[in-house]
């Protein structure tokens, strides 16, 4: 995982998205999840292109239930774009990066 | 101009990676446009990506994880200097050589790829059910991979559409979370193999709705039930669940291929005889997307190894 990538937890989770002046895009993944795998890679170099004009975090679902479980995630990947703490864009499942930028919209 | 290969393989399941082993082997330095993320079959890896547990390829006597085994066939491809480009081919010309295949926008004049010949492994991608509010709950309690959503409907009931070997397999693994998963059938005999059949009939968390439809998903922010139509009385009716599974079976991915090679009826690629020889000489087929009978991960991969072997043998005798 890239240095550019905020790993959030539940502890940290509130302070990180609504504290930001950025966009906040979380990706909920889990280490089960081959399509995540599949994205990884991508978020991080979206990740180091985007720095300054977004954040790029992961949150791991399986040691985080309750955040997926307040944003009402039931499939992952999913990736949650947060504007001033609130959810603006939801995009679910793996794509490739042009279509994955064009959708997260940052 | 862009340099030309000797092989560009599109595609990189199990029948792609195999062509691409054994065309490095033959130095014939592969370039691979092993595809893009998704989350529906048509991604680099191919359909092993969203399994858990293969427990029917030779030479693994314990099973092994989809992803590990299709992460081991790019290995042993990269060992040998096949070349992967993590893209998506978005049009191919084969009415003239060198082949052309473009990455990206499709109306650039100039192709990014010639190739002395082709090898197509594009396999397939998962059937959604075409029925209102499906699209719409995609990621709202409607999947098209257990492995990865599974976890979320942890002592729910939830719903599972499909009768064949992966239908079994993942209501299964659903079963690992859910309180209790329905088969929803249209027939009211199983297509899957008998070991599968006979795992899921024992297994006293999944029930069966035999002969029933889903005509509409229903919910409003999320997945609250289905809609069935009974297949022999016509009779409609309702069903609770919070999640809906589909493993309906496979479409070829041939869309790239249509007006350039002869495609069977139901759309698979077609091939000649025993060989993997298309409709265009110097374009092979292997795998899923010319296979309509048996689509097994060991077949897909022994037509890969065939396909090499045509196009090494076609190119020498071009030359």
């Amino acid at each position: 995982m890239s240095d550019a990538i905020v790993n959030l937890t539940e502890a940290t989770f509130d302070e990180v998205v609504a504290g930001s002046s950025e966009p906040v895009v979380v990706d909920f993944w889990a280490e089960w999840c081959g399509p995540c795998k599949m994205i990884a890679p991508i978020l991080d170099e979206i990740a180091v292109e985007k720095a300054g004009d977004a954040v790029i975090a992961k949150l791991n679902v399986d040691e985080n239930p309750s955040i997926a479980q307040r944003y009402g995630v039931m499939s992952i990947p999913t990736m949650l774009v947060f504007r001033d703490g609130e959810v603006d864009k939801r995009v679910v499942g793996a794509k490739g990066k042009a279509q994955l930028l064009e959708e997260l919209g940052v | 101009m862009p340099t030309i290969h000797d092989v560009v393989i599109i595609g990189s399941g199990p029948a792609g990676l195999t062509a691409a082993i054994y065309t490095a082997r033959a130095s014939l330095s592969p370039l691979v446009l092993e595809g893009e993320p998704s989350s529906t079959g048509d991604q680099p890896g191919g359909q092993l990506m969203l399994t858990t547990e293969v427990e029917n390829f030779p030479g693994f006597p314990e099973g092994i994880m989809g992803p590990e085994l299709m992460m081991n066939f790019r290995a042993q491809a990269e060992r040998f200097g096949a070349e992967m480009h993590t893209v998506r081919a978005s049009k191919v010309d084969f009415s003239e050589r060198p082949f052309k295949i473009w990455v990206g926008d499709p109306d650039a004049p100039e192709p990014t790829h010639l190739a002395e010949s082709v090898i197509v492994s594009t396999g397939a991608k998962a059937l959604m059910l075409d029925v209102p509010n499906e699209t719409r709950l995609i990621g709202h309690g409607v999947s098209t991979c257990a492995t990865c959503d599974g976890f979320f409907f942890r002592d729910q009931h939830i719903g599972m559409v499909g009768g064949g070997d992966s239908a079994m397999e993942e209501a299964m693994f659903l079963t690992k979370f859910a309180s209790k998963v329905t088969v929803i059938h249209r027939r009211d005999e199983l297509r899957a193999s008998q070991i599968m059949q006979d795992r899921a009939m024992a297994n006293p968390k999944i029930e069966f709705r035999w002969n029933a439809v889903v005509t509409e998903v229903l919910g409003d922010q999320s997945v609250t039930g289905v809609a069935l139509e009974d297949t022999v009385t016509g009779e409609a009716s309702t069903m609770d669940l919070t999640g809906l599974f589909i493993a309906i079976g496979h479409r070829p991915n041939t869309d790239l291929f249509v007006g350039q090679l002869d495609l069977h009826d139901n759309g698979y690629l077609a091939v000649e005889g025993r060989t993997s020889r298309t409709s265009v000489p110097g374009v092979f087929a292997c795998g899923d997307v010319q296979d309509d009978v048996y689509r097994q991960a060991i077949t897909a991969a022994g037509s890969g190894c065939a396909a090499a072997l045509d196009a090494e043998r076609w190119l020498e005798a071009q030359e």
